[in-house]
């Protein structure tokens, strides 16, 4: 009944902005806007006309589907699930040979991942929308995008390391992207004690070199942190670019129920990084090479295949080998987020379980290293007085705060888990300014380009945990969420609620025009170097070698060629190496066959894609083209013989009866 | 799904069902024949159409951006070598000169087209079979929509020569 009157409601309200652009009644969301906004206005602000395009790109993290999603702003509407870090049976990836390499890791083919923070990269303080980072917490791992083709184009492992939390956020040039460890592990791996953690777990934070020109990632360095988790991090940008900030929690060491005893500090830290330190330092022969074993495994749009490749050796470096180069930041309690505003100056822990917001000026920071202001050290590694460093402290803001994002008007965004708000506060003056219920339970928030010295702050986007009642229910499970607001006034305003998929822990945004002038249309087939692409079907052939039989195959609207193959025999290991010959943009063709052990194939004009098929059963079996094609997609479909095994039928192969490309 | 399957083929219908080619040469008509009847009669068929898709149309110089190409009269051996790679791997997918394929034979088509036409015929498919009436009589006859494989005018200028090759 409940749910009735609901639809009846926003039916009345839908009604209403279409009939008429009148202020009407006021809603719970209009919140006494100056602007005398209603549900109505919000409504058209998220309206994208038919054809008519949005004007930011939204890329927000699959979480635990490993996927990464590409959503529009402001209509809230999902483009594109790019396969990451899990198979993706719609696209073939992870399932088709070309792809299957990318998802090696040292611990052998690993089909899921749990995606986190996607980032994209910089030039000069701003998104230039190049590539999208991604890390992956179980099997530490860090991806790169291309936002050229919306693919995976790279996917690198992180040795000694555990939980890949505290990534992957690069820095303002794009020179590095990093990696954290939010549980502690021996390091290297070894067996031993887990009660005896304390002290010999360590905590690795990885900083991955990017190559200017192919965005190519390695990890140049990794540093051995005391044991702690390493949850959350941000670069410095501006003044203090050189310098990555890290948020810990449980400094207490604890390896069990951590619900209370990882509690147990007032204040844990920000660990201060002052990476260009050690970069020199490494440059100057520093660190030591450790033997470790790692998947590095890269995508190539020549070959379009992918290859992976176990590094042996990585290179690490002790902080007590590169003094002035890590400081700990006593920062309340158990802080996750930690953020870095656009100035570069203010660097700010969400104090998980403190409900303040602890404020550091890196101005004292630097101050304060030069007048030694220290409490003691950890580990060797200096902690800095608290009121030396500290700007101030915005108490009792909301309850469980988790991350901030910033306008360029000097304002901070708070999300607040507990009390389910994002909380506006100026930075300087401390004082929150707004506050806005959001449904429910938020985790991150994302302005494009948050993490940049360039917001471009009309709109932000949370990302909510829980739904409960603002969907229909799907049963036990139920989406979760994003929510969008325009913050280009006093007042945050929320305009839409829309789900998202898996658990969308970060997002990244950019104006669309960054991205979609650039966009690929098509792989050129001159440019083709896959080992088994043909360029046209006279090079079309099946061949035997043993018991494995490669077909080259094209597909073109509306047939593949050949299109009749005999000679295939029960035991034989089938490849399909299939061709799109199409030129013409957004015409992707599909394959699959009766009984084949994987996923379909789909296949981008120009590109080159195989499956395996290890027929089981004599008899005569059709493939067919699974992606709407043309008016004769239809009729785009061929046969495959298969005989006895110890046959002596040979292998033949035709179209149209005669063999490809045989008669002029 | 299915409805929306429905409707996408009605509409592809629609747009493709007011164009068409000969029918193995020597077909004309825009009727159209069943598959079967493709195989089994391949000579001349039923005569309803408004446009002979034999007939030479050599002042139709079709719809797109090429307006005028010069042709001389001795024929470019260098351009008809590049010309004849780019048709093997972007048309012969779908065309034969001396047999009907996917598409219409070709042999002959300079005596049947003008080197326009040929030309916006390769490089803009799609504008074609909307607009010119030729184009539209082809695709009513052999179904399916060219391929647009995104060839340039030097390109496109390049399978012509080839093209005059094969008369």
């Amino acid at each position: 009944m409940k749910t009735i009157i609901k639809s009846i409601f926003s039916l009345v309200i839908t009604a209403t902005f279409f009939v008429s652009c009148a202020p009407t009644t006021a809603s719970k969301e209009t919140r006494g806007n100056a602007k005398g906004a209603i549900a109505g206005s919000a409504a058209e602000r998220v309206y994208v006309a038919p054809g008519e395009h949005d004007s930011h790109y939204a890329f927000i993290s699959g979480g635990f589907s490993g996927q990464l999603s590409v959503y529009g702003l402001p209509s809230g509407r999902l483009f594109r699930v790019i396969p990451v870090f899990s198979q993706d049976p719609e696209k073939g990836y992870g399932y088709n040979e070309e792809t299957k390499p990318m998802l090696e890791t040292s611990h052998g083919f690993v089909p899921w991942g749990d995606s986190h923070h996607p980032d994209i990269s910089q030039t000069n303080g701003s998104v230039d929308g190049r590539w999208v980072f991604i890390n992956e917490n179980n099997t530490p791992r860090i991806a790169r995008i291309s936002l050229e083709t919306f693919e995976t184009e790279e996917i690198i492992e992180i040795p000694n390391s555990a939980g890949n939390h505290s990534s992957s956020y690069v820095t303002e040039n794009s020179e590095y992207v990093v990696a954290g460890t939010r549980f502690a592990v021996p390091f290297p791996q070894r067996d031993m004690s887990i009660k005896d953690m304390k002290g010999n777990f360590k905590g690795a934070l990885s900083f991955l070199k990017i190559d200017k020109e192919t965005g190519r990632m390695n990890i140049a360095f990794q540093i051995k942190m005391p044991g702690f988790n390493y949850d959350l991090s941000h670069p410095g940008r501006g003044k203090s670019h050189g310098w990555f900030f890290f948020s810990t929690y449980n400094t207490e060491e604890a390896n069990s129920l951590l619900e209370v005893n990882a509690s147990q500090n007032d204040k844990d830290f920000i660990a201060a990084i002052n990476w260009k330190k050690i970069e020199e330092y490494v440059k100057n022969g520093g660190g030591k090479k450790m033997p470790a074993k790692y998947a590095h495994n890269t995508w190539s749009d020549d070959t379009h295949s992918a290859t992976s490749t176990m590094e042996k050796e990585v290179l690490v470096v002790e902080p007590k080998d590169v003094p002035g180069a890590i400081y700990f930041l006593p920062t309340a309690k158990s802080p996750h987020g930690c953020d870095v505003d656009p100035t570069g100056e203010y660097i700010i822990g969400n104090g998980k379980l403190a409900a303040a917001m602890t404020v550091h000026s890196f101005t004292k920071f630097q101050k304060a290293i030069a007048d030694k202001a220290f409490d003691g050290e950890k580990y060797g590694i200096p902690i800095m007085k608290f009121e030396a460093i500290n700007f101030g402290v915005l108490d009792q803001p909301g309850l469980g705060p988790l991350h901030t994002e910033f306008d360029t008007r000097g304002n901070a965004y708070t999300t607040f888990f507990i009390s389910s708000e994002v909380v506006k506060w100026n930075v300087k003056d401390l004082k929150v300014l707004d506050r806005h219920p959001v449904y429910y339970s938020v985790g991150h928030l994302m302005i494009p380009g948050g993490n940049s010295r360039t917001p471009d702050d009309k709109y932000l986007i949370s990302m909510n945990k829980i739904t409960k009642d603002r969907y229909l229910p799907t049963g036990p499970e139920v989406c979760q969420s994003a929510q969008l607001f325009d913050i280009s006034g006093e007042k945050m305003e929320l305009l839409l609620d829309f789900p998202t998929i898996g658990e969308p822990h970060y997002a990244a945004g950019i104006a669309a025009d960054k991205i979609a002038p650039k966009s690929r249309k098509i792989y050129k087939l001159d440019e083709n170097k896959h080992p088994y692409g043909v360029k046209s079907e006279a090079e079309t052939k099946v061949v035997r070698k043993g018991n494995e039989v490669h077909i080259y195959m094209t597909m073109i609207r509306s047939h593949f060629s050949p299109d009749n193959i005999e000679g295939v025999k029960v035991g034989d290991k089938v490849f399909f190496h299939v061709t799109n010959l199409e030129q013409d943009y957004d015409v992707p063709h599909g394959i699959s066959m009766i009984g084949a052990n994987t996923s379909e194939l789909l296949i981008m004009p120009g590109r080159t894609s195989t499956f395996v098929w290890e027929p089981k059963e004599v008899g005569v079996w059709p493939f067919y083209c699974t992606d709407f094609c043309s008016a004769l997609h239809q009729e785009m479909q061929g046969y495959v013989r298969v005989s006895p095994k110890g046959s002596n039928i040979p292998i033949s192969f035709t179209l149209d009866g005669d063999i490809p490309g045989e008669e002029e | 799904m299915k409805i929306k399957l429905v409707a996408l083929l009605a509409i592809l219908t629609i747009t493709f069902s007011s164009c068409g080619d000969g029918k193995k040469e020597e077909k004309k008509g825009i009727k159209l024949p069943t598959k079967k009847e493709v195989k089994e009669t391949p000579k001349k068929a039923e005569k309803s159409s408004k446009i002979d898709l034999l007939a030479p149309t050599l002042d139709n110089k079709g719809v797109g951006d090429v307006k005028s190409v010069k042709i001389d009269a001795k024929i470019d051996d260098k351009l008809v070598a590049k010309g004849k790679d780019l048709f093997k791997a972007n048309c012969t997918a779908c065309h034969k000169f001396k047999k009907r394929f996917v598409g219409p034979a070709l042999k002959g088509v300079t005596q049947r087209r003008s080197p326009e036409w040929i030309m916006n015929m390769i490089m803009n498919p799609e504008k074609m079979v909307a607009e010119d009436p030729v184009a539209k009589a082809l695709i009513a006859e052999y179904h399916a929509p060219m391929a647009n494989q995104s060839l340039k005018e030097d390109q496109a200028r390049a399978i012509l020569e080839y093209f005059r090759t094969k008369n």
